[in-house]
């Protein structure tokens, strides 16, 4: 009983339970409907009678689902995930391991391009008023249509490997943080700018002692963003790779082999590595805000 | 000190001085004609309504603003060679301090831009917040501090440069009445122990009255000087003064001057 009213008056766990129950509600009930109407038809071939409570077991345990039940995904993700050496090709580990260290690279270009470009439209007038709008325009184009073209230009200069993927994360990331930053670095009250003209402090000085601090919070909002579009970036530019690995590859070869399973455990391993990446920024931002805060508590 | 000072050995030396501000509706004279000398020791108090350009008076004195037209001279030079030569400690309307410093760290801030060494800035930031009664909070964060504290904080801050004129713009505009009595005194202990020169701006009677050597009433639309009012209350005064009829007379010639500058005018 003392435990139940724990759970109930945390206040968390409810309604994160009640809203994954639900989910995996819709879902079996979900693999009834999609696959219905193949089994429908298969009964009538074989002049089967059919109740509702047969349909909805067969339809839970086909080879070929239209939309696989989640014990089948979860069946594929034990299969894949845990009785698979992590060094196997057909672990989702090491295809998730492929794509996170293309991400977390891609993440990390794309932060410190975001980042220059911030400090050049914050400090050049010209660059304020010129690079914006390529830096949006840039946003415009579909990911989709300009990866693989970035592939095969770098491809055809001899760049291979993890850093083509990197540079379509970085794509992505960057423009998250340009917009963060320069807001961040713009933040500091007009009076405390005012204080350090008193104290006749050089841009360096201002930039480090004022507005760098004064942009963290901007930036960690910035790239909570960019580490999820980092996981998207790497997913995308593994499609047009799809022999190298990484869970991308996954997704296309299930494609093509009508392995809908295979698509939806990947998909499913995807998104555990965004969140657990989002998850992980989150907790430096929280000691990173509490640091700038002089220790007061925050909440982000 | 009832005696304007000689322009040569003037703290600050401001003659025919005009601003005009240009604004979507046109200019705006935030200054016109105004003739002022600082002698070193004096407290200077500016006050005036919204829009008289007090503010802005004390801004160009910092270099914040610049004038269109006349003359300023700081220690004998300009406003920027001034602000060059750490000639001033400027105190703001709010504490401005840096939420991620201690106390300690923040008094520190403006000598580490001068590249104090750091046996100095600590020795500094002892000497300065013992000064403004504040031994014991040098680990403390703003957020723990109250606003009195905070802005005695911004106070030991700007001494800390070691400048021999202090601008203060409403430094405790934003503070109880009670905290500003206990404040004013002991801005006023501060000053007649180190001797600075103070330009206060302010917009409290009162307050103007008591602390200062010389009352400059200013009025708005332009912005100019209305009255000079010497006050001469002795150095080591306590509030009670106020209770006075010195302090109650020369409060009504302030009054007068505001009044004389339509200042209280509805608009």
């Amino acid at each position: 009983m003392t435990m139940i009213d724990r759970l109930v008056h945390q206040g968390r766990f409810l309604p994160v339970l009640a809203v994954v129950t639900s989910l995996i509600v819709i879902w079996y009930a979900g693999a009834v409907y999609l696959n219905s109407t193949q089994l429908i038809d298969r009964y009538q071939k074989q002049e089967i009678d059919w109740t509702i409570g047969r349909l909805a077991a067969d339809a839970w345990r086909m080879e070929r689902p239209v939309l696989p039940s989640p014990h089948q995904v979860g069946l594929e993700l034990k299969k894949t995930v845990i009785d698979k050496r992590v060094t196997s090709k057909r672990s989702l580990v090491y295809h998730a391991g492929i794509t996170l260290s293309s991400s977390l690279l891609g993440f990390a270009l794309g932060t410190l391009l975001g980042v220059a470009l911030a400090i050049g439209i914050v400090y050049v007038t010209t660059l304020d008023r010129s690079l914006m709008p390529w830096i949006i325009a840039s946003q415009t184009v579909p990911i989709l249509a300009i990866a693989p073209m970035i592939i095969v230009v770098l491809g055809s200069i001899g760049i291979t490997g993890l850093f083509p993927k990197s540079v379509i994360s970085m794509y992505l990331c960057f423009f998250p943080v340009v917009v963060g930053m320069v807001k961040g670095l713009r933040s500091p009250e007009p009076i405390l700018v005012d204080q350090m003209h008193t104290y006749s402090a050089s841009p360096a000085q201002v930039f480090f002692k004022l507005r760098l601090p004064s942009s963290i919070p901007f930036l960690f909002a910035s790239l909570k963003v960019a580490i999820a579009l980092s996981v998207v970036g790497a997913i995308v530019a593994e499609l047009p790779t799809g022999g190298q690995g990484g869970l991308g590859a996954r997704l296309l070869t299930g494609s093509y082999y009508g392995q809908i399973t295979m698509i939806w455990a990947a998909l499913i391993v995807a998104s555990i590595v965004s969140a657990l990446l989002v998850t992980a920024i989150g907790y430096i931002e929280r000691i990173a805000l509490r640091r700038l805060s002089g220790g007061q508590a925050v909440s982000t | 000190m009832n005696q304007p000072a000689q322009s040569a050995s003037a703290v600050v030396h401001i003659s025919d001085l005009s601003l005009e501000f240009s604004t979507d509706d046109g200019p705006v004279q935030a200054l016109s004609g105004i003739d002022l000398d600082i002698a070193p020791g004096e407290f200077i108090s500016l006050i005036g309504p919204s829009g008289c350009g007090k503010t802005t008076l004390l801004r160009v004195i910092a270099d914040l603003e610049t004038h269109t037209s006349g003359e300023i001279l700081v220690n004998g030079v300009s406003p920027g060679e001034a602000r060059q030569n750490r000639a001033y400690g400027y105190i703001f309307q709010a504490p401005a301090l840096y939420p991620w410093r201690t106390v300690r760290r923040n008094v520190m801030l403006p000598l580490e831009i001068m590249g104090t060494a750091r046996e100095e800035r600590e020795a500094r930031a002892v000497r300065y917040l013992e000064l403004v009664n504040l031994t014991g909070f040098e680990n403390k964060y703003p957020w723990q501090l109250s606003g009195g504290m905070q802005q005695r904080v911004s106070i030991a801050r700007a001494l800390s440069v070691e400048p021999q004129l202090l601008l203060m713009d409403e430094p405790f505009g934003a503070l109880d009445e009670i905290t500003r009595d206990h404040l004013n005194q002991q801005l006023l202990e501060l000053w007649r122990k180190t001797g600075k020169t103070v330009v206060f701006v302010t917009h409290s009677i009162p307050e103007a009255v008591f602390l200062s050597t010389r009352v400059i009433v200013m009025s708005p639309r332009p912005g100019r000087v209305m009255d000079v009012i010497p006050c001469n209350f002795p150095k080591d005064r306590t509030l009670d003064v106020r209770e006075t009829a010195d302090f109650l007379e020369i409060a009504h010639r302030v009054r007068e001057g505001l009044k004389a500058g339509h200042s209280y005018d509805d608009d």
